[in-house]
């Protein structure tokens, strides 16, 4: 059964194009990698799924519905920027799902139930390696420790589809590998659907089981918001060799100086 | 030679710089006061130093003798009654609607204009239907502090929540939070600091209007002595008085900043 259903899908602000006639189809299970020129319109397009921004047209189906137009713990987000709660401590913005889960009214658990949370949460937090920054506040956190932070809240909560916008951008190449295992074992255990955007193409085309170009297949120089991008390369990965990938990256790379000088 | 904006007070130099404008001050009124009462003995107007302890000792440690109580203590028990009473309720409306305002749109919708029109109002103007509608009794005084300073607690308060980020509440919806979940686990608790910075800019006006109030109505507290004896040209009194009044203000400024940077430690790390 198809999760989600992209149908001629468009997004305009005012007379700017940011995505055109999208097309695709994801099952419940695929890690789709999204990778594309900055200003393309990754971001905008995972608002879209997270009910934040709505389609100008076409539709965007989650099993034969329309998506719900907010958030929801349906789908889970790490944003591009910081998305932890500054007031808690990394221990307690790990347990906070749980926490309002179990307690409607009041949003705080206590006794067993707590106990129980902050097992779970320090367990979470050994898994990203935050074991102990455990009492920290975020602005104590480097940037990459805050990122794994939000990662492990927003695992916490098991979503159905969870979206991923540059989550490793600020992690050094040691910790990126600790990341994208931990990631895929939570993939495969949770039986999540994951949407990444990333910048790094070999992480793209490494981490999923499906990757997408979003890029400009027609690019007007002189106004570059009058065309929307679209899905250029659509592509189960692991069997594409390595012109492929250097093809790719030339595309992205014109479009992005063509976007942002 | 560093650039001057680089260049920082250590510590003692700090409490020098610091404590020089008071000193000079100071020098100046004894000077002042000196060469007035070598002029004439009885002036008024710049009393010494020991006149002006002589007062204040009269007024703090001899009961009066018409009422037995000692002034300058009961003086100072009721203003900061009113005032605590005045800017505990400011406090807790303003925090109440602000919040709401701030995070439920229908909510503002139907409350905001009312509430920037109130806030238009001068709260001095309000003084007469004050007194006329609660007689001059302590609620009078106390619904001025109040009048005085809700709207300004609500309107920031309600800006504060507006500018919890985006990310943080759709990160909440993300995690399962229903509307009531998002203001006491997100933004109740990221306001909380953020009332304690706002009522200590609002207390200047809130002792202002406690003041007036008392000025104009009551039979003790601060404001009503420094006006009542302004009839006798007792400067002794009021300079005194008014340094009081000033020390008071400090101390409640400082405490509440101390149990904000205590309490709320990822708010002052942050902005730090
Ligand atoms: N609220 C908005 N109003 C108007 N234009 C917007 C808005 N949000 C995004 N855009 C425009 O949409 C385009 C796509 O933005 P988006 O944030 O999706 O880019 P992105 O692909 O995520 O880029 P990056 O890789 O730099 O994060 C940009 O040109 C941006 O200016
Ligand atoms: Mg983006």
């Amino acid at each position: 059964m198809a999760t989600l259903e992209l149908k001629s899908l468009w997004k305009e602000y005012g007379d700017d194009v940011v995505l055109e006639r999208l097309n695709a189809t994801v099952e419940t299970g695929e890690f789709v990698t999204i990778v594309g020129a900055s200003g393309c319109g990754k971001t905008t397009f995972l608002k879209m799924l997270l009910g934040t921004e709505s389609p100008t047209r076409g539709e965007l189906l989650l099993d034969g519905k329309p998506i719900p137009d907010e958030p929801d713990e349906t789908r889970g987000i790490v944003f591009q920027r910081y998305s932890v709660l500054p007031h808690l401590t990394a221990e307690r913005n790990v347990m906070l799902a749980g926490e309002l889960e179990s307690s409607r009214f009041l949003g705080h658990t206590f006794g067993r139930m707590r106990l129980a949370l902050r097992n779970e949460a320090r367990q979470m937090l050994e898994d990203v390696g935050l074991g102990h920054a455990m009492h920290k506040y975020p602005h104590e956190l480097s940037g990459g420790m805050q990122q794994r932070l939000a990662i492990a809240q927003a695992l916490m909560k098991k979503p159905r589809i969870l979206l991923l916008d540059e989550p490793f951008g600020a992690l050094d190449p040691g910790i990126r590998r600790d990341m994208h295992k931990l990631v895929l074992k939570l993939w495969r255990e949770q039986n999540l659907t994951v949407f990444m955007i990333t910048h790094d193409l070999e992480e793209g085309f490494f981490l999923g089981t499906r990757l997408w170009v979003f890029d400009k297949d027609r690019l007007d120089p002189q106004a570059p918001g009058a065309y929307g991008a679209r899905i250029t390369y659509d592509l189960p990965v692991g069997r594409d060799d390595a012109h492929t990938l250097d093809s790719i990256a030339d595309r992205v790379d014109s479009t992005a100086r063509a976007l942002n000088d | 030679m560093k650039k001057l904006i680089n260049r920082h007070p250590g510590i003692v130099s700090r409490w020098a710089l610091g404590l020089l404008p008071f000193l000079l001050i100071a020098v100046i009124y004894t000077a002042a006061s000196t060469a007035r009462l070598e002029e004439n003995p009885n002036d008024k107007l710049l009393p010494s130093a020991s006149a002006m302890a002589d007062a204040m000792h009269r007024m703090a440690f001899e009961p009066s003798k018409r009422t037995g109580d000692y002034v300058l203590w009961t003086d100072t028990a009721a203003s900061l009654q009113r005032l605590a009473i005045g800017v505990g309720l400011a406090a807790l409306v303003g925090l109440v609607f602000g919040i709401a305002n701030g995070a439920i749109p229908l909510f503002r919708a139907g409350l905001s204009p009312l509430i920037t029109g109130i806030s238009l109002v001068p709260p001095m103007a309000m003084l007469p239907i004050l007194f006329i509608a609660f007689g001059l009794e302590e609620l009078a005084k106390v619904m001025l502090i109040f009048i005085g300073i809700t709207p300004f607690l609500i309107r920031d308060l309600q800006q504060r929540t507006e500018e919890i980020p985006e990310e943080q509440i759709i990160k909440m919806q993300t995690l399962g939070a229903n509307t009531w979940q998002i203001i006491v686990r997100l933004v109740w608790p990221q306001i909380m600091p953020r009332l304690i910075a706002a009522v200590r800019l609002s207390l200047g006006s809130a002792w202002l209007f406690l003041i007036a109030a008392e000025a104009i109505a009551a039979t003790d507290g601060l404001g009503y002595r420094i006006f009542l004896v302004r009839r006798y040209l007792a400067m002794d009194v009021i300079l005194p008085y008014v340094v009081w009044i000033t020390l008071l203000a400090f101390v409640i400024d400082l405490v509440l900043r101390r149990y904000s940077a205590w309490r709320y430690p990822w708010f002052h790390g942050r902005t730090a």
